[in-house]
């Protein structure tokens, strides 16, 4: 039986007090509980009720997951969000500090926070929710919507090719969903899912390479409280560049916007009372989208993992951002009338996993899921002795340590590990499990190559990453982080142009100017390429944290961020 | 009856992406050939239409913003035109300023094409400018300009 842990609200009451001491002691202050049902309250219901989840990462159990402290934006996005954090955040959304809040959208006194609130998100947590408002909805009145990487990120979904997170899926009712990581898992796997899963997966956006026919359904439409709602899906635009194009080798991508305004034209043509882009574009390209297709409602994004407490208005089309890894479940009630949306409710409901209690059913299915890997999943592997992430533009400990272990490992002088913005936290003490190595890790191309790269490479390889996070134009970028590098610092500017943003690349080790005509051994994971040789990078972290023990990692001071 | 496509390839000598080398996120760093500039492709056009003067509209060109594969990136072109005996499409050059030569491929249409539209795939092996100009049977030309972005990828997500 899980134990209830009083919550603690800051009220408007506390604010003042909060604010003067600066520290964000939310403990210090009068307490507050919080509860399944506060966290289910809701303004007047619409005409039917969208529930959006998306980039769960096959997270079945809950955990803790620090939003980044840098997330920066160029061109239109700078400065507004999601390229907003901690006090910055807070300050736009009228938040304040040492708050559920505070904990659940920044990370701001994360370890403080994280022990008074404890972890985030949790199928079983998400079950009761999606259970509840279609109790006191009624399920005909209810769509819920998956944006997509859902069905990898752990373990148990790597073993099973995502089947665990079908299952899951499927027993919570899902309507439709999108994909992007799910590509990974090649295209045999994706069209076995697409033709068997009891939901529809949508993607208006991918074609086939030989005769650019349509490889999935762009489109459904449901039903509910009366309306007839079109999704739309968009699959993640840059899978075959960011991820392994050999794995889809006949499905061409691209944002396609002129297709997608055909779609939103045809669903109105055939009468829909709403129309809503279930998207994997990431936020910036969706908000983009969003002022220049014209006839969307509502665009659910995703890809980023921006989470954010309000819908974002771009004309007349709503943006709702979710997060990531099941930490929260967006419910947005749309009202029709006269064939057309006239007003909305939204809130995003944080998946608290101390008060909400598990549905039982979908507890027994993450329990049957996860049995077969139980036992070597719960080894402990050694301690986090510092706070170990992995959120953030340039660098998260957790990469730190993946490197460290990369480099120590395949003794390579550089280690390249790649910016992925999915994987949990782990707080100063906190166990490390193979269970949480697998979750920062567990991809389908995981080999760790060795090899050689001159310092001019390097500095291309960087460029090339940095362009693809702060073109400042949107469609240009592909959404992840930057590259994490191990044993070489430099500097960027993220405000210059193309092939001009990195500078004094040093190498660590002496401290010395990387030499652009020198040779380096370089080791990382991650390639796109095919039939790259070496071992899975999860097998190195398994050995490095096995001899070290204890893992402390110095926050990293070897990236100067300027421009921004 | 389809219509009929006239091709004259001008340049075949466009050598391989060269996808050997490092296998992780070194894929387009193997030695580069000498590369048409912005400025060449100036001159070629320059010779080819003496100055004319290019109108925009009418001709479309559909490319991604970034190859998924720069070996293979689809190149759409559709030029607006009633295609008469007294009105149409002469032809359509195709332009690109990091090939080795500055022209990649012209198309020739008559009033039997019916449309002026082709469609087909090219090599880049780097960020560059794509430039299509449609020739009309009246002589006045236009142009539509694309930057197709060619990245090493990975690290997404």
């Amino acid at each position: 039986m899980i134990s209830r842990r009083d919550f603690l609200s800051a009220g408007t009451a506390l604010a003042g007090l909060l604010a003067a001491s600066g520290t964000g002691l939310a403990q210090a202050v009068g307490a507050q509980a919080l509860s399944q049902a506060d966290l289910l309250k809701f303004g007047n219901a619409g005409t039917f009720t969208i529930l959006h989840i998306t980039d769960i990462h096959a997270q079945l159990v809950p955990l803790y997951f620090r939003e980044p402290s840098i997330n920066l934006g160029v061109g239109e996005a700078r400065g507004v969000p999601p390229h907003l954090t901690d006090a910055a955040f807070l300050k736009y959304f009228g938040l304040k500090g040492g708050t559920r809040d505070a904990y659940s959208l920044t990370s701001e006194d994360f370890t403080q926070l994280a022990h008074t609130y404890g972890r985030m998100g949790g199928v079983d947590r998400i079950a009761t929710l999606v259970k509840a408002i279609r109790a006191e909805r009624g399920a005909d009145k209810v769509l819920l919507l998956d944006g997509g990487d859902g069905l990898q990120g752990s373990w148990s979904s790597l073993k099973t090719q995502g089947e665990d997170m079908v299952k899951v899926f499927s027993a919570l009712g899902t309507d439709a969903m999108v994909g992007h990581w799910e590509f990974t898992y090649g295209a045999d796997r994706v069209t076995e899912i697409k033709e068997k899963a009891p939901f529809a997966f949508l993607a208006q956006n991918v074609r086939s390479a030989e005769w650019q026919e349509p490889v999935f359904d762009a489109a459904k439409t449901f039903e509910k409280g009366g309306a007839k709602v079109a999704v739309i899906g968009q699959a993640f635009p840059r899978t075959p560049i960011s991820n392994p194009r050999w794995m889809i080798p006949d499905w061409e991508f691209g944002i396609r916007e002129e297709d997608m305004q055909k779609q939103v034209d045809a669903a109105r043509a055939g009468g829909a009372d709403a129309v809503v882009v279930l998207s994997h574009n990431g936020f910036d390209v969706d908000r983009k989208m969003a002022s220049r297709v014209s006839g969307i409602d509502v665009i659910l994004t995703a890809h980023t993992h921006d989470a954010m407490p309000r819908a974002v208005e771009v004309g007349k089309t709503l943006l709702v951002a979710t997060g990531s890894h099941g930490k929260f479940v967006s419910r947005l009630d749309l009202d029709v009338k006269d064939k057309k949306v006239t007003g909305y409710r939204f809130q995003l409901i944080p998946v608290f996993s101390d008060v909400i209690t598990p549905d039982a059913e979908m507890a027994k299915l993450v329990t049957d899921i996860r049995a077969p890997y139980a036992k070597n999943l719960s080894r402990e592997l050694g301690r986090a002795d510092s706070l170990l992430y992995r959120r953030g533009n340039f660098n998260g400990t957790f990469d730190d340590m993946i490197c460290d272990a990369i480099m120590k490992e395949r003794d390579a002088e550089i280690a390249l590990s790649p910016g992925f913005r999915w994987g949990g936290t782990l707080l100063p003490g906190d166990p490390i499990t193979f269970d949480a190595v697998a979750n920062a890790t567990a991809i389908t191309y995981p080999a760790c190559y060795r090899n050689t790269m001159t310092g001019k490479q390097l500095k291309d390889v960087l460029e090339d990453v940095a362009d693809n996070i702060f073109n400042p134009d949107p469609y240009f970028q592909g959404g992840g982080d930057m590259v994490r590098v191990g044993g070489v610092g430099y500097a960027i500017d993220v405000s210059k142009g193309s092939g001009q943003r990195i500078s004094d690349l040093t190498f660590l080790k002496t401290g010395k100017p990387l030499e652009a005509d020198k040779a380096y051994t370089v080791a990382g994971w991650a390639s796109i390429a095919q039939n790259v040789e070496g071992p899975p990078v999860w097998e190195l972290v398994e050995r490095y944290v096995t001899d070290t023990k204890a893992v402390k990692i110095a926050p990293n001071a070897s990236v100067k961020v300027t421009g921004a | 009856m389809p219509p009929r496509l006239d091709v004259t390839l001008v340049s075949t000598r466009r050598r391989a992406l060269k996808l050997a080398g490092l296998a992780a996120f070194a894929a387009v760093l193997a030695p580069r050939m000498a590369l048409a500039t912005e400025a060449q492709v100036a001159d070629e056009m320059k010779k080819l239409f003496a100055g004319k003067t290019m109108g925009e509209g009418k001709i479309k060109l559909d490319m991604p913003e970034i190859a998924e594969n720069g070996l293979v990136v689809p190149i759409n072109i559709d030029v607006e035109s009633p295609m008469t005996e007294t009105d149409f499409v002469k032809s359509v050059h195709v332009f690109a300023d990091g090939n080795p030569l500055p022209q990649v491929v012209t198309y020739h249409f008559t009033p039997e094409s019916g449309k002026a539209s082709a469609s087909t795939r090219m090599r880049l092996a780097q960020t560059q400018n794509v430039i299509a100009v449609a020739e009309m049977s009246n002589g006045q030309l236009y142009s539509a300009k694309v930057q197709v972005k060619v990245t090493i990828g990975g690290c997404g997500g």
